[in-house]
């Protein structure tokens, strides 16, 4: 896995975004930006080079899943890996998401360990 | 119970009205017809005094059951210094969202602070422990041997220094986790402030229905839950965190339920 991929994580708080960040980091990766809804991260995506998105599903503005939707019907962000970081919890939620392609589905709270087992498994399936 | 009250009027009215219409059956038997058109004119009367009675009090109970929600009434202008209840419970939740995220912006400070200083004390042992190897090997020379004494002396000024520092951070962090008490405490409050209201809430509905049978008006069917659906019908609006998700169907419990639930699909 390239630790010098272009990370871009997506959550209204700036907290969460800050964690995020900083459990990236400690995994080795430092390539990282922020957007605090969808239809921020959508343009940054779209000018960005950005090589995997983590977001989280609930932001005012355009939430997670509609990013997630917005960016599996672009046609040159069809294929950027997607980790949604979320509270959501709903079965149905999760189904959808899967369907909509999402490659990773984390419910908050969640661990390092998580994150990193996560992301070494989209990264692995990537690959491949 | 609302149904049974409708068509029992109190007793005083009751007695009256059975007054009233003895006095009409005895006009009419005594042939008494204006007499008796009186007592209808009596009868007709009371009962519009009782209903104006009736709803009077009921218009006094809604107007009270209002007043008890101590709406926020700084936005007319009346008075600020009787800030509501309502405007109160505001102000708490704003103080936990203001004091949660003080302390995690405090909390991570520290952190991102401490995390070179772990770094640089890591680093400077691993450097020395290869050093002491050389050492023990006895390949040093009396000026290596003096270097790496020095090294080793600043390397220990370095942890007296960073491990005190980093003591003092994890104190830090311990103390910004004081909000725990403090938001406990207000959102008790809230919470007391959710079910009072919910017990007025519940008396005006009574009142309002008492009303809306004296005046014969009839609830039309209401249908509040709409809720917003995807092309499917399935209802994917965003719901934040589950509080009581081991009671709740249809919502997973942890990331391993998530993991099982996405391995069953396929993914």
């Amino acid at each position: 896995m390239d630790k010098e991929m272009k990370i871009l994580i997506v959550d209204d708080f700036s907290t969460m975004r800050r964690i995020i960040k900083n459990l990236l980091r400690d995994l080795g990766f430092t390539n990282i930006a922020e957007a605090d809804d969808g239809s921020t991260a959508l343009p940054m995506l779209r000018n960005g080079d950005f090589d995997f998105l983590v977001t989280d599903w609930n932001m005012p503005g355009m939430s997670g899943f509609d990013l997630l939707k917005a960016v599996r019907a672009d046609e040159k962000l069809k294929t950027l890996p997607i980790l949604m970081v979320t509270a959501e919890a709903k079965r149905d939620q999760i189904i959808a998401a899967a369907q909509a392609g999402v490659n990773g589905y984390i419910v908050k709270p969640f661990t390092a360990a998580v994150l990193k087992e996560k992301i070494d498994k989209i990264f692995e399936r990537v690959g491949n | 119970m609302v149904e049974s009250d409708q068509g029992n009027p109190s007793d005083e009215l009751w007695q009256t009205l059975t007054k009233r219409a003895r006095a009409l059956v005895s006009d009419l038997e005594a042939g008494d017809f204006p007499g008796a058109l009186a007592s209808i004119e009596k009868l007709k009367a009371e009962r519009d005094h009782s209903i104006y009675r009736e709803v009077g009090k009921l218009t006094r109970g809604l107007h009270e059951a209002i007043a008890n929600f101590d709406i926020d009434i700084r936005s007319t202008g009346v008075n600020d210094e009787t800030a509501s209840k309502m405007t109160h419970a505001e102000d708490c939740l704003g103080y936990v969202i203001n004091l949660t995220q003080n302390s995690a912006d405090k909390t991570m400070d520290m952190v991102e602070e401490s995390i070179p200083l772990a770094s640089e004390l890591n680093e400077g042992a691993l450097l020395l422990r290869r050093e002491l190897r050389t050492l023990i090997k006895g390949q040093l020379s009396p000026e290596e041997y003096l270097d790496l004494y020095q090294r080793v002396d600043k390397y220990l000024a370095v942890a007296d220094e960073n491990s005190a520092q980093l003591g003092g951070k994890l104190n830090t962090i311990l103390l910004a986790q004081d909000f725990q008490d403090l938001t406990g405490q207000v959102i008790k409050k809230v919470i007391d402030l959710v079910q009072d209201v919910e017990i007025r809430l519940v008396e005006l509905m009574r009142v309002a229905g008492k009303v809306e049978d004296l005046t014969g008006i009839v609830q039309g069917a209401r249908s509040l839950d709409s809720v917003a659906t995807d092309d499917d019908g399935l209802n994917l609006s965003a719901e934040g965190p589950q509080v009581n998700a081991k009671n709740r169907e249809g919502v997973v419990s942890g990331q391993d339920d998530v993991d099982d639930l996405l391995s069953s699909l396929g993914f």
